[in-house]
């Protein structure tokens, strides 16, 4: 129970859960030496997708806000952080800053309608967003058009010039943006203990009553946009050299679906939440699923099942599949997603044998 | 040229319009945007296209089963999944209409495969005949409109005169009163379901005619008829019908004028419409009460 303001506001509930992020912490600065190097790369992926998916659920999770076009931001992100490497020459750090201001311009100029719109319309309305910037990508050639561009060499340094400092393999890019990742995720979740976050936790209760406390809407809807798009700039330029080639069709309404479903599968509202979710979506779609059927038992009856009513070649649709049926399980039994399992179990040991 | 951009337009958004309706039966009477309705349309399809050129059956054994299997696709989805789901947020539904489309997308990706298809359709793009002096009507066209004419014709008299029609708009005002009232209301969504599915697969089968079949070959249509739809207003069905032929016009023209630029004049016009009037053309403004 918290008696004082200052307990509400503490970053950690208690001694314990900092002595465990810490391990969790070490664990992960430690991880390289002992795990192969694809392993690596996948990591790569999950803590791009961890950023997207707290930012995104600073958006919907605590603000109460629908997105369907975070792959807009990505993209922004991505693309931004690249064109400004290779053209205006910044080091790495200034151009992800700087993509990820303007895919949050962005993110604030999409949350002006939102100030109107709710539910589906909003829905609709981002998603329109995010498939615009897909096609406005593939139009200009500055963007490399259709064909995609290549991530120059990351820099941490002016690139071309004496103080360059080119970072190389998947493991050096790991600790990279896993500072970046953890610096992140702290800021998001010291955001929510905020007068900002509670701001943000009242309007998705009720937006009528949090305005008649005084909780203006105009600014801290549009803040909370701008925030999450920011988020997903940053995770849109990493992304940019984890996988070294992008083209606009990476950044389709399937990505925006997914990041959608990692916040939900994950739990709304809750930063342990985006990250189990954004873990758990992608080791599934980037590493499980690719393969289905040389899954032990279930990759030999899918392919039995293949040959008897479906086609072979079409089962690498699977994952497809999967993902839907785990999205219409989520809502239909556990609306909280996996950190809704977490609370229970928590409970039910809490008290146990009784 | 101005003839036949316009009548072009004129048909593509009637298009819109029809599979704008399916989705604004649906929204009207459940409230939940259907982002599976494309993909419904799509499996519905591939199965007219199944039986057409697999089995080498006639059209008039293809387009019945087709339409049958549509309707008790729509009614399964709303069992199996939207009734389940107890008090769902919108968020909820959003995200449980998507999870059905990824479903349906995945499995008819892994039964007809990725590759784009021919849809042998009975009505070609090619032929066209001069109706009225001057101006050239493809069979297309042609069957789009009649179509359209038809299927709104029975849906106003539906709504109009029918018992279920008149219970479903009982249903859409308020579903409390009419449960109280003995309307059963999870029939009610049943039959709305089927219908929207209906008349979704009709307008999927022009669409594939237009353009090649393949799991993804709805999302943009259904993109444009959702614009269609929100550019008219959701809740007025004859707006849903104006809205997608003024979008079929103005995406015509567009495309016309600057071809590469086509395929983002739908998603202007929806960021646009929904910021400026978000109740759209033709309904009236709905005031959330607290």
């Amino acid at each position: 129970m918290k008696r004082d303001y200052y307990e509400d506001v503490r970053l950690f509930k208690s001694g314990t859960i900092l002595a465990w992020s810490v391990v969790f912490l070490v664990f992960l600065f430690t991880l390289p030496i002992y795990t192969p190097s694809y392993n690596i790369y996948l990591l790569n992926v999950i803590m791009v997708h961890v950023v997207l998916a707290v930012g995104l659920n600073i958006l919907v999770g605590y603000t109460g806000q629908i997105s369907l076009g975070h792959a807009g931001f990505f993209a922004i992100g991505a693309y931004g952080t690249s064109l400004g490497m290779t053209h205006l020459h910044f080091p790495f750090l200034a151009a992800l800053v700087a993509a990820a201001l303007i895919a949050a311009f962005f993110g604030f100029v999409i949350g002006l309608p939102a100030l109107r719109l709710e539910g589906p319309y909003l829905a609709i309305a981002t998603l329109g967003f995010g498939l615009t910037i897909m096609h406005i990508i593939g139009r200009w050639n500055i963007f490399g058009g259709r064909m995609g561009i290549t991530a120059p060499p990351l820099d941490l340094g002016i690139p071309k010039s004496s103080c360059s400092w080119v970072i190389a393999g998947d493991v050096k890019i790991y600790y990279l943006i896993l500072i970046i990742t953890t610096l992140l995720v702290i800021a998001a979740r010291n955001l929510m203990k905020t007068r900002v976050g509670r701001a943000f936790m009242s309007i998705r209760d009720d937006d009528i009553a949090a305005e008649v406390m005084g909780v203006n809407l105009t600014v801290y809807k549009t803040l909370s946009f701008a925030v999450s798009a920011f988020y997903a700039g940053v995770a849109g330029g990493m992304y940019g050299f984890v996988v070294g080639f992008f083209d606009p069709f990476t950044f389709n309404l399937i990505l925006s679906i997914l990041f959608l479903v990692m916040v939900v599968v994950g739990g709304l509202g809750s930063i342990l939440g985006a990250i189990l979710g954004a873990s758990l979506i992608t080791y599934l779609q980037y590493d499980l699923l690719k393969n289905v059927e040389n899954l032990p038992v279930l990759g030999e009856l899918l392919v039995s099942i293949s040959r008897r009513w479906f086609t072979v070649i079409g089962l690498a649709n699977f994952s497809g599949i999967a993902l839907g049926l785990i999205m219409i399980a989520i809502v239909i039994f556990e609306p909280l997603g996996m950190f809704g399992i977490w609370i229970r179990i928590k409970k039910y040991w809490k008290t146990w044998p009784f | 040229m101005f003839e036949s951009l316009l009548i072009e337009g004129l048909a593509i958004g009637a298009c819109y319009g029809l599979f704008g309706v399916a989705v604004a039966i649906i929204y009207k009477t459940s409230e939940v945007v259907n982002f599976a309705q494309g993909e419904m349309g799509m499996v519905a399809t591939f199965v007219a296209y199944h039986i057409l050129s697999v089995h080498g059956m006639s059209p008039w054994v293809a387009f019945p089963v087709t339409i049958a299997f549509s309707v008790l696709l729509g009614m399964a989805i709303e069992f199996c999944l939207l009734r389940p789901a107890r008090n769902p947020t919108v968020l909820g539904m959003i995200i449980l209409t998507l999870g059905a489309e990824m479903l349906l997308m995945g499995l008819a990706g892994w039964k007809w495969g990725a590759e784009q298809k021919d849809f042998p359709f009975n009505l070609s793009l090619v032929t066209t005949h001069a109706i009225l002096p001057g101006l050239a009507f493809n069979e297309w066209t042609i069957g789009v409109f009649a179509l359209s004419i038809v299927i709104m014709t029975l849906l106003f008299l539906f709504f109009r005169y029918s018992k279920p029609g008149i219970a479903m708009r009982a249903t859409q005002q308020n579903v409390n009163a009419a449960r109280i009232m003995g309307i059963n209301v999870e029939r009610i969504f049943s039959i709305t379901w089927g219908m929207s599915s209906l008349i979704g697969a009709i307008a999927a089968m022009f669409f594939a005619a237009r353009s090649v079949l393949d799991p993804n070959f709805m999302m943009e249509p259904f993109m444009r008829a959702f614009a269609a739809a929100v550019l008219g207003g959701l809740t007025s069905i004859p707006g849903v019908i104006i809205g997608g032929m003024i979008l079929g016009i103005v995406e015509n023209f567009f495309g016309y004028a600057w071809p590469e630029w086509k395929p983002i004049v739908a998603f202007v016009l929806i960021i646009l419409v929904i910021t400026i009037r978000p109740s759209g053309l033709f309904a009236k403004h709905y005031v959330k009460k607290v």
